[in-house]
């Protein structure tokens, strides 16, 4: 019995040191994703990091930018700032709260021709929820038609 | 308060008020549920994804009301050694571990489509996600100290006071650090959330309130039996041996 006992700490201490080890991998595997950095229009005219580095670009859709390219699933739009504006494409699936006039956070690098290439858009969505049937109202008829609704 | 000290008094309401809150409840979501996913119009920049909001916003209600539970029950029994304050606290971490996961999920699956991510470490995923650790580890303490023959229902209650710092931290996480995760839209001012949202959401919110209740009590009972239960085979062994 007492053998048994000492195998099973044994390997229930192997167990936990491969857990252990395996935690360790992803955190530094994840880390070294993570070392993606951050930059507003404005830093990157000014500073535009290297084509290899994973920056994340964060700003605002410019008002009346966003176009489809010729191939059909790519798009182009701007990201501004109040200083800088930077032109981006990216390709695949917008997230449905990406619209013109509001934030996004673009995941990607620059591209040799100072257009920002993205691999990963993310919107954000604000606190307001309105129907879809009121998506055409000015801010002021929307607010209106809010506090009747309430 | 102590009126309910006697366990026999308590069963004697919840016979009746647990069904009761079940029932009611289960009607009520439904209905709710029914409203919302069918009913209910699209939203103007989500669409249809929307409608994960009537599930996902109760749940995280009362994943935060579970703990609030909790730490009530915990302060219950520290400061007057109620006895059915530990059975209480008990009853409540389940549901509320069960509603946590379901706000994560749902709200993980309304992300991807929304903001464009599963998932992302911001202030308020990243503390409702500490909250489903906190259940987890809650409910392992709670059922060893159990396993010690019933003598500390002391530890599980520190811990639930303690764990309950995190309520609040998780409410204002979209203020303090307003990063992807948007501020809340039903506030003690009002609702950024139109009228046609806002009733089957609110509706939703109270029907599976009254289905959390239902399902504290049930337990509340079970665990009492199972004391119970276990109370007379004790005895019964004492006998045989005497």
């Amino acid at each position: 019995m007492a053998i048994k006992a000492k195998h099973q700490r044994l390997v229930l201490l192997a167990v936990a040191m491969v857990v252990l080890i395996g935690a360790a991998i992803l955190a530094i595997w994840a880390l070294r994703n993570q070392a993606s950095y951050f930059y507003v229009p404005r830093e990157i005219v000014a500073s535009p990091p290297e084509a290899s580095r994973a920056v994340r670009l964060g700003g605002m859709v410019e008002q009346g930018s966003i176009r489809t390219l010729p191939d059909g699933v790519s798009i182009a739009f701007v990201v501004e700032d109040k200083e800088a504006r930077v032109p981006v494409t990216f390709r695949g699936i917008v997230p449905s709260l990406f619209v013109e006039g509001s934030g996004v956070v673009a995941e990607g690098h620059m591209g040799s021709d100072g257009t920002f290439v993205a691999d990963n858009l993310l919107a954000k969505h604000d606190e307001n929820y309105v129907p879809r049937e009121m998506k055409d109202m000015t801010g002021e008829e929307l607010q209106q038609a809010m506090a009747k609704g309430k | 308060m102590h009126g309910f000290a006697n366990p026999a008094r308590f069963l004697r309401i919840a016979r009746w008020l647990m069904p009761l809150c079940l029932g009611v409840g289960i009607v009520i979501a439904l209905a709710a549920l029914v409203w919302g996913l069918f009913l209910a119009p699209a939203e103007r920049l989500q669409g249809e994804t929307v409608r994960i909001v009537y599930l996902h916003v109760p749940a995280a209600w009362l994943g935060m009301a579970g703990w609030s539970g909790i730490a009530i029950a915990s302060f219950t029994e520290l400061v007057w050694r109620h006895p059915l304050a530990g059975i209480a606290a008990r009853a409540c971490a389940v549901p509320g571990a069960v509603f946590t996961a379901v706000c994560l999920v749902t709200g993980s699956l309304w992300g991807r489509p929304a903001w464009g991510t599963w998932w992302v470490w911001d202030g308020r995923l990243t503390s409702m996600l500490v909250l489903l650790f906190l259940y987890f580890g809650w409910m392992a303490l709670s059922q060893a100290s159990e396993a010690s023959d019933g003598a500390g229902t002391r530890a599980p209650a520190i811990f639930g006071l303690v764990g309950a710092v995190n309520i609040p931290i998780i409410h204002y996480s979209v203020i303090w650090w307003n990063s992807q995760h948007q501020p809340p839209s039903i506030t003690t001012g009002g609702s950024a959330m139109s009228g046609a949202f806002l009733w089957p959401l609110l509706i939703a919110m109270s029907g599976f309130t009254l289905i959390f209740a239902g399902v504290v009590l049930a337990r509340m009972r079970a665990i009492l039996a199972h004391q119970q239960a276990e109370a007379r085979l004790r005895r019964k062994a004492l006998a045989q041996a005497g």
